[in-house]
């Protein structure tokens, strides 16, 4: 049994099964935010998604942010810069905390 | 006849896999829809199914091999419809290369000369490519084409060169430039000329199109920023899951899951404003059809006593005939819609 079925991203609502309402505020909430455009574009949206769905490794968001970048418009060029700002954070933000190595190594005395 | 003997015929005749499946008639049905012809003021000609691409989406399976194309007489006939028939105030001729008709400039000429607004489904490569079995030159084609104000309308999938050659072939985007760049110099796509130059999007793939209008601003904003190409209008078109395109999507697994997308995106209002409506599409043997679509599935027009070729059009009973459907027409009827016109909703 794979733990990722692609079959599982249709089955999204079935989460609901016990806590309907939960369910549905979820929805409300998550069309509201990503479904019109607002302040930012239904493009713009999609592409931050679909980093935010790289950096948090989800490969069922990979899935549904690749065609929504795509079915707003966007295109590859985009949808790969949006990854490597993705990417970019996050070797950022692994290095930010080499201050907190440099803090220690102070403390200790090796700084 | 009406819609309701057109939704019985069809329940009597025997039904393939995808229409069980994809039931375009019951989703009419269910959304209390009955869409009945309105006027018919477009007749859609498909001169030909020779062209010089062969593009993986293409739903009349054109390409440089093909060798159908419309006979003088046929064209002459076609002329007489639009003659006598004054509600029909424009000529939409596509093809395949529609240029590549030996009889393309002709009809044209005689169409304006009736006072009809003439588009052309022009692919901007033909006129850099000429005829590929012929090797005539075909660059005349722009100062052709405003000469005798006629409505360009050209396939162009995106604003890049990636997507388009994906889609239409290797180098076909830096063709595509140079004629956009010849149109422009006829004046095509600027202002005050009244030559209109406008594009059409198909996604590139499996998937349905963005929003017409900030895909324009943005084709708008990229092709003058780095091309210097202006031009009027983006009509965005989904992908119609038949012939070329659906065996695309076969090869890719994915055909159910479009069939789906599209069924889940049906839109009653997209639906109201289909082109079958007020169209009548012509093939190049003389025969007639509900769409550019139904022509390619080999689905005639209403039997019966209706009319059946350009020979025996007759505008009254075409405008009561009932329209043909099937599961490849949730294409039109998807978000915001797709017509020869871009959105319908």
């Amino acid at each position: 049994m794979d733990y990722y079925d692609p079959k599982d991203l249709k089955r999204f609502s079935e989460i609901g099964k016990f806590s309907e309402e939960l369910m549905k505020k979820f929805f409300d909430y998550y069309n509201a935010a990503m479904g019109e455009d607002g302040a930012l574009t239904r493009r713009e949206k999609a592409l931050i998604a679909l980093a935010v769905s790289h950096a948090k490794k989800c490969p069922y968001c990979i899935d549904a942010y690749t065609t929504q970048c795509l079915e707003t418009g966007a295109d590859p060029e985009q949808m790969t810069e949006a990854v490597h700002v993705a990417a970019s954070l996050e070797a950022g933000i692994t290095l930010i905390h080499g201050i907190q190595m440099h803090n220690v190594l102070e403390r200790n005395g090796a700084l | 006849m009406t819609q309701i003997r057109a939704l019985r015929a069809k329940d009597g005749a025997e039904f393939s896999e995808d229409e069980k499946k994809y039931d375009f008639y019951k989703k009419l049905r269910d959304n209390k829809l009955e869409l009945l012809p309105t006027e018919i003021d477009t007749l859609q000609v498909n001169l030909t199914k020779l062209c010089n691409q062969a593009c993986v989406h293409c739903h009349v399976d054109a390409s440089p091999k093909r060798t159908e194309q419309m006979d003088r007489e046929s064209i002459d006939r076609c002329l007489e419809i639009l003659r006598d028939n004054e509600p029909i105030g424009t000529l939409d001729i596509t093809g395949g290369a529609p240029e590549l008709d030996t009889h393309f400039d002709y009809f044209v000429t005689e169409a304006v000369k009736l006072g009809k607004h003439v588009m052309v489904r022009h692919n901007l490569t033909v006129t850099i490519d000429g005829n590929p079995v012929t090797g005539e030159r075909k660059e005349y084609l722009p100062g052709f084409y405003a000469e005798h104000g006629v409505e360009v309308v050209s396939s162009l999938p995106y604003y890049q060169e990636y997507f388009t050659d994906k889609q239409r072939g290797k180098g076909v985007f830096e063709k595509s430039i140079k004629s956009i760049r010849l149109l422009n110099a006829e004046g095509y796509g600027k202002m005050d000329t009244g030559l209109e130059l406008n594009f059409v999007y198909n996604p590139v793939g499996a998937f349905l199109p963005a929003g017409q209008e900030s895909l324009e601003a943005d084709f708008k904003r990229e092709l003058n920023k780095k091309h210097g190409i202006v031009f009027n209008r983006l009509y965005t078109i989904t992908n119609m899951p038949i012939n070329r395109f659906r065996q695309q999507l076969e090869k890719l697994g994915a055909y159910d899951d479009y069939m789906t997308k599209l069924v889940n995106a049906f839109n009653p209002a997209a639906a109201e404003g289909v082109m079958c409506r007020s169209i009548i599409s012509v093939g190049h043997d003389g025969r007639l059809f509900d769409c550019d679509f139904n022509q390619m599935l080999d689905i005639e027009i209403s039997e019966g006593d209706y009319p059946s070729t350009i020979f025996d059009f007759d505008y009254e009973k075409l405008r009561n005939r009932g329209i043909k459907f099937g599961s490849h027409c949730f294409g039109c009827t998807a978000g915001a819609g797709s017509s020869c016109g871009g959105e319908t909703a």
